[in-house]
């Protein structure tokens, strides 16, 4: 089902939440509103969900609008960041919920429930813990029992707060496949809300920025790292080096090839593996020196310090490791930076 | 000398230094214990030993006739209807007065927290005199209520309004804070799953609730079939029609029959044993839960 939101505006007291919000999520996708802690995505998620009213704007579902429908009556699916399980209930009559409370004449017989739920719960590969209590469970286990009691009502729209934000490291990575290929399976339209880029670039179909109640940007996430229209979302989508060319000896510049082609921005984001580094023979024509560089797996992060004039932040570029091998740098070797690319900003 | 010996065997080096250092020394300890025993047993056994012993003083059927009789009856009776017009009374408002405080932003909600404690904080003898102020014969409403002659100051009209007044914080009180502690997302939750108001709050509140609900109104309960001050003013004190309990004590009292003071001071310390038993109970099955 679709979700057009037009013009939504949420102040609480004279904090301006969210202006003038306008997105349009098509069927089936799965999207992420990401922006940073106090952005608005939350608010917005639960402006869908119809847990918050608008102050001004409406909210479409299927063509259907929803403004000033209640919570109860939208159909949403709603995860909630601590889960919000039911803790005096057991994990089967958590999911069984959404169906007992339907209204008598459209409520399923108490065999179809019990079928339902096992079958939602081995989705979620629980189904043997179907009589534990919340408590007695982990925080993945749970976030899963919370998704399946979300799912047990037959959401038209999947929203989800912050989906991995309690977990650890580990079982964050395992469950961002999973609801990657649950969604891939159920072809739900579905929300999640993250300040994690990292986590949004891996999950989502489509991404949405938002800063201070503002959509910076929507797009896929390879969109939105290759071409960020703003200096926000190009700082706050990946690492980037920023270079203020007010800040820099023209001449220095000039060797490492930043060259302001075609705009009239005067900063250039540059990302790691966009700077190219040559082993340099003399003092010279040497533009940096390596300070530091660190273990990413796969890559190598150098960590460079320029040699101008400007006293200025240390860069990053990134490599493979065999070419950071070949190179046989040592910290406090000079090396020639070649820039490749520059996204300019005002 | 070892003024500070530890009942614990003595660990090595600075582990028996620091043992020392949290521990008081044992006379510290023992006279701590025996002041807080002593003060137990003075002003609270020996007073309550006492009741019992009174009441007993001229034998068993002294005591049974003594309870028997029909100003206590009718005592007990006007206790027990007090009591259940105001518990559940009290109970609504106080789970009602706990969802606004801690669901809903209103202007003046602080003051409303505050106004909850009111009864508490006034003497209940004025909490008395505001209802005959208000309903008495020189009352603001006396006049009218005397033209409908309809009867509150003097008669179990006043009482019950009397005991709700007082009584009213204690519901509340207990359950503002774990409300506003357990937060509101189960609630959401449910609602977002098409619960309706009213099955959220008695499938997912109420379990949340219940013992500190119940902790309430057995609190609300003691004090409404102890309260003396308030219902004294309004009462009257009519034998055999506007005489509580507590009030049946004191005009027993009075007419220097002990043994039916005592009597009927018994029902109410058996009932103060009763309610604390349950608190206990109560207050187990919330930390166990």
């Amino acid at each position: 089902m679709s979700i057009i939101l037009s013009d939504i505006s949420k102040n609480f007291g004279s904090f301006a939440a969210l202006h003038n919000i306008n997105l349009e999520v098509p069927e089936g996708e799965l999207v992420a509103l990401l922006g940073p802690s106090g952005c608005g995505k939350t608010t917005l998620l639960r402006i869908i969900a119809g847990l918050e009213h608008t102050d001004q704007g409406s909210v479409i579902i299927n063509g259907e609008n929803k403004t000033s429908q209640n919570v109860s009556q939208r159909g949403i699916g709603f995860v909630f960041q601590h889960y919000a399980l039911f803790r005096h209930m057991t994990v089967f009559e958590n999911v069984a919920f959404g169906l007992r409370v339907k209204p008598r004449h459209t409520r399923p017989s108490n065999e179809i429930i019990k079928k339902k739920v096992h079958a939602l719960l081995d989705l979620v590969q629980l189904d043997w813990l179907h009589d534990r209590y919340p408590d007695q469970l982990s925080g993945g286990q749970r976030q899963r029992i919370a998704l399946a009691r979300a799912l047990a009502v037959e959401p038209s729209v999947l929203l989800l707060d912050e989906p991995f934000g309690a977990l650890d490291a580990s079982v964050r990575k395992d469950l961002r496949l999973w609801l990657r290929n649950l969604h891939h399976d159920l072809n739900v339209t579905s929300i999640f809300v993250t300040h994690d880029q990292e986590e949004a670039m891996e999950v989502a179909s489509q991404v949405v920025v938002l800063n201070h109640g503002h959509i910076e940007q929507q797009g896929s996430p390879s969109e939105i790292y290759d071409n960020p229209t703003n200096a926000f979302v190009s700082r706050f989508i990946g690492q980037t080096n920023v270079f203020d060319l007010d800040e820099h000896d023209n001449e220095w510049l000039r060797n490492v090839g930043i060259i302001n082609a075609n705009s009239t921005g005067r900063i250039a984001h540059v990302r790691p593996h966009d700077i190219l580094i040559e082993k340099s023979e003399s003092h010279q024509d040497a533009t940096a020196t390596l300070k530091d560089w660190q273990h990413l797996g796969a890559l190598i992060r150098l960590e460079l310090v320029k040699n101008d004039h400007h006293a200025s932040k240390s860069l990053f570029a990134e490599m493979p490791k065999e070419q950071f091998k070949a190179l046989a740098l040592k910290i406090g070797d000079v090396v020639k930076l070649k820039i490749r690319h520059a996204h300019w900003f005002h | 000398m070892n003024t500070h010996s530890i009942s614990h065997p003595p660990a090595k080096g600075h582990g028996a230094k620091q043992q020392q250092a949290l521990q008081d020394p044992n006379w510290v300890r023992w006279s701590l214990i025996a002041i807080a025993l002593g003060f137990i047993t003075l002003f609270i056994c020996l007073p309550l030993g006492l009741v019992i012993y009174q009441a007993l003083s001229k034998g068993i059927e002294a005591y049974w006739t003594a309870l028997t009789q029909a100003d206590t009856l009718a005592a007990i009776r006007l206790t027990l209807l007090v009591a259940i017009v105001t518990v559940p009374l009290n109970t609504l408002f106080g789970i009602t007065a706990a969802w606004a405080i801690t669901r809903f932003e209103f202007k003046g909600k602080s003051f409303l927290t505050t106004l909850i404690d009111l009864p508490f904080s006034v003497s209940p003898v004025i909490s008395g005199f505001i209802f005959v102020l208000l309903f008495g014969a020189e009352g603001w409403f006396g006049k009218l209520l005397a033209t409908y002659d309809i009867k509150i100051i003097f008669s179990a009209p006043g009482i019950i309004l009397a005991t709700l007044f007082v009584t009213f914080p204690f519901v509340a009180r207990q359950l503002i804070p774990l409300m506003q502690e357990m937060g509101h997302q189960e609630e959401e939750a449910a609602l977002s799953l098409g619960a309706s108001g009213w099955k959220t709050f008695y499938s997912v509140t109420l379990p949340n609730i219940k013992w500190a609900l119940l902790y309430g109104v057995l609190l609300c309960n003691a004090r409404a079939m102890g309260e003396f001050g308030a219902v004294s003013v309004v009462s009257g004190h009519i034998r055999g029609l506007t005489n509580t309990l507590p009030l049946n004590v004191e005009v027993n009292y009075n007419d220097y029959d002990v043994v039916g003071a005592f009597a009927s001071a018994s029902i109410l310390a058996g009932l103060a044993i009763v309610t604390l038993v349950l608190k206990t109970l109560l207050e187990w099955k919330q930390t166990s839960r």
